[in-house]
């Protein structure tokens, strides 16, 4: 196999030393981390070597010579690098040369021993890879498959070069901790050699998140009792607690809340991730509440909405009025039965009549409960949003009952039909087994239940009518909901921070890596550069998503349909799985 | 050493394969496809200011007019941005592995780097694509789980589609490589 060397740029230009790295012969690359400069005293290189491989838990070793002189090496210098060899013994030892200002370099890898199979070369060819040690190791690798049984530190086999490469940088952060201006025993080369990074900000930020971090998780833990506490398991809070999707949304976001603020440091990069995107997700959030709540409480528009809720509500109940005035006379051409339409109409008439009473009693409030409710979004646009939800919910409550009762009849004389018919043809439902079978009636029995199946079946138009209008109502209010609860989703998922990493420092997701063949020249060893391919969006919110609320809907369009046609009640947004009627 | 070569693809229309061989172990094949033609763009104008002007002179609105201007700006970005591929290239590096580049027509590069260790071999397949059945070019992966199955069917020159002459040229070259390097590859 030809033997790659992965070279960083940064050390091109270093002066002649020794090569320090790692050598992964699965895969016959060496991994070359920085350049040591001569003059050293071997013991320290010996000790500093031990105390990196103690450290990082990486087989940091020589691996051979740099050579980076203005001509041709001397015998004596050449002599000297050779001796090296028997000083840090390592299988294979590379040399690599180059001349000041040149282009091309030559690479020469040799094994000591003697070559194992026959016809195997004593020299093997070398392939050299530059790589950015910086963007290398801030980067994290998101390789396409994972194998489901892989363990931390597996194998390298199975890991393949790339993951190798990046693994043996990112855990090496310890031998870059030293810059040319630090006075130790040796002098190396490597991409923080000219001054170690760091930022004041992200040092002062560090410093104060220590007491910051403490204070907040008591006030949260405070708070997190006081929800807990045994009244509001009670029922009418804890029915409310559940049916509600703003106490939904508020918990949730305590949960977030807990997560930023919790004392723990983050063990692994996936979780400071999610910290991060918490972070951008409920400042978003609270950001866009308040610019709510500035364009709500300026020029009173409270006042403006209040005014024009009260007769909204009453426009639509006389809508709904006229609508049941339409359906107990001919509606659409339909003829219906006299009786039990004038029945059902008046019915509902009076039910309306009740929610307008209600409506008109309640409008002299309505201006102090929506300048609360806008108070609320300075906790957040999607506690609006829910908020919001919530009041239409429970403005369409009366649409609500009459879907119901709809729902109600219609099932119950679709249940009837489908006993009478069986009787019709002279079968059962046999409740023990589970299935239909054939049963001798009575002649009495027979009587009855025929003219009881002929009652019902052309009762069946009128009340088919009054369930299709109210279903069709109901869902309507159903999908405007729905929407509200797709866009706060939308805020509380979406990772923003891995977004921005994304446009601003593409290095650091990386999906891959992308060669480029460097000028060549025949009998010279091959140079490639690695750059580093950046994740696409569309990975990176799938990857770093965070989990939202969990209230999709839980039927398919099938199961959905079915249900509309039995006369179920269907509850598509049901949130946290409790069956309640 | 670089040569260039002209092929045709399904359609009939002229492809340029450039082959360079950089070693004996890495090789880039590009492929650079037939540029946007002129008389397509302008038939593709015509016909959407005609149907905007129609609109117009129904509805008697400018905004129309506009927005087909800006429709049209807007379209021929996003498909020399993602749709139009002028140039595909493929470069094989032994022992390291294969790359794919895709050139769209506005500049922008889409790479995709598969390492030697996943790939079980380079194969012409054979596919059924709308009425005719066209060769291609694909790479197979090594299935993880099972030793001799496949996982996945990678095309290469997707967009490009030469016909089997090329493919031949490009097959023979990655089939010395891909030897060469199971000969001297070490087996874990």
């Amino acid at each position: 196999m030809v033997l790659k060397a992965f070279f960083p740029t940064c050390c091109v230009s270093a002066d002649s030393g020794l090569l320090v790295g790692r050598w992964v012969p699965e895969q016959s690359s060496a991994v070359v981390l920085a350049v040591l400069h001569f003059p050293f005293i071997p013991i320290q290189v010996k000790q500093l070597l031990a105390q990196v491989r103690q450290a990082s838990q990486v087989g940091v070793a020589v691996l051979g010579t740099w050579c980076h002189c203005r001509q041709e090496p001397e015998e004596s210098l050449g002599r000297f690098l050779e001796s090296l060899g028997a000083v840090f013994p390592h299988e294979p030892w590379l040399r690599l040369c180059r001349e000041r200002g040149g282009t091309f370099w030559s690479c020469e890898a040799t094994r000591r021993q003697a070559p194992t199979a026959p016809g195997a070369p004593g020299e093997d060819q070398v392939m050299l890879i530059f790589y950015d040690q910086r963007q290398v190791l801030l980067s994290q690798l998101h390789l396409p498959t994972v194998l489901p049984d892989r363990q931390a530190g597996a194998t390298t086999a199975s890991t393949g070069v790339l993951a190798a490469v990046f693994d043996t940088v990112a855990r090496s952060e310890v031998l870059f901790r030293s810059d040319r201006f630090d006075e130790g025993p040796v002098r190396l080369s490597h991409w923080q050699s000219e001054g170690v990074e760091a930022s004041i900000l992200a040092e002062l930020a560090r410093r104060a998140s220590g007491p910051i971090c403490l204070l907040l998780a008591s006030l949260l833990s405070l708070v997190s009792a006081v929800s807990a506490c045994r009244v509001f398991k009670l029922w009418p809070l804890s029915f409310l607690g559940s049916k509600l999707s703003t106490c939904e949304q508020l918990r949730h976001r305590l949960e977030h809340l807990t997560l930023i603020f919790s004392t723990r440091k983050a063990e692994n990069p996936a979780q400071l991730t999610r910290k991060a995107n918490t972070v951008a997700s409920v400042l978003l959030d609270v950001a866009l509440g308040l610019m709510l709540l500035s364009w709500l409480h300026g020029r009173s528009r409270i006042g403006h909405l209040a005014d024009a809720l009260v007769p909204v509500a009453d426009h639509v109940a006389e809508e709904l009025q006229h609508l049941l005035q339409w359906l107990m006379g001919a509606p659409a051409g339909l003829k219906m039965n006299r009786a039990l339409d004038q029945v059902l109409g008046r019915f509902f008439l009076y039910h309306i009549h009740l929610w307008i009473s209600y409506i008109h009693l309640m409008s002299p409030f309505v201006e102090h409960i929506l300048w609360h409710v806008g108070l609320s979004a300075c906790l957040g646009l999607t506690v609006a949003l829910s908020l919001l939800s919530d009041i239409i919910a429970l403005l369409t409550f009366h649409i609500y009952c009459f879907y119901v009762y709809g729902a109600r009849l219609y099932c119950l004389k679709i249940h009837g039909l489908s006993s009478l018919w069986r009787l019709f043809r002279g079968k059962k439902w046999n409740v023990l087994r589970q299935r239909v079978d054939s049963c001798s009636y009575d002649l009495d029995q027979l009587f009855i239940g025929t003219l009881l199946f002929t009652i019902l079946l052309f009762l069946l138009p009128t009340t088919a009518l009054y369930y299709l209008v109210f279903t069709l109502l109901r869902l309507l209010v159903v999908a405007v909901q729905g929407l509200i609860h797709l866009l706060v989703d939308l805020i509380n998922s979406l990772p923003l921070y891995s977004l921005g990493l994304r446009l601003c420092r593409p290095y650091r997701l990386a999906a891959g890596v992308k060669f480029r063949v460097l000028q060549h020249e025949a009998g010279r060893p091959l140079r490639l550069l690695m750059q580093i391919n950046p994740l696409p969006y569309s990975r990176v919110v799938h990857t770093y998503r965070l989990p939202s609320c969990g209230c999709h809907p839980k039927h398919s369009w099938g199961a959905l349909c079915r249900k509309l046609f039995l006369g179920e009640l269907i509850y598509p947004w049901r949130q946290r799985g409790d069956k309640q009627d | 050493m670089e040569d260039e070569r002209s092929f045709s693809d399904i359609c009939g229309g002229r492809l340029a394969l450039q082959r360079r061989y950089y070693s004996p172990s890495c090789r880039e094949f590009c492929l650079s496809c037939p540029r946007l033609s002129l008389r397509s763009l302008t038939a593709v104008t015509c016909t959407v200011w005609l149907a905007a002007y129609g609109l117009f002179t129904l509805c008697e609105n400018s905004m129309i007019l506009s927005a087909a201007i800006f429709i049209t700006l807007l379209g021929l970005l996003g498909y020399l941005h993602f749709v139009k591929i002028d140039q595909e290239t493929l470069l094989i590096i032994d022992s390291l592995g294969i790359q794919m580049t895709s050139s769209y027509a506005s500049g922008k590069e889409s790479t995709t780097f598969i390492e030697m260790g996943k790939v079980k071999d380079i194969v012409i397949n054979e596919a059924i694509y709308m009425q005719k059945v066209i060769y291609y070019l694909c790479i197979l992966l090594k299935d993880p789980v099972e030793p001799h199955g496949i996982s996945q069917v990678v095309p290469v020159f997707q967009s490009a589609k030469p016909r089997l002459d090329c493919l031949i040229e490009v097959y023979r070259s990655c089939q010395e490589i891909l030897a060469h390097q199971k000969a001297t590859s070490t087996s874990p």
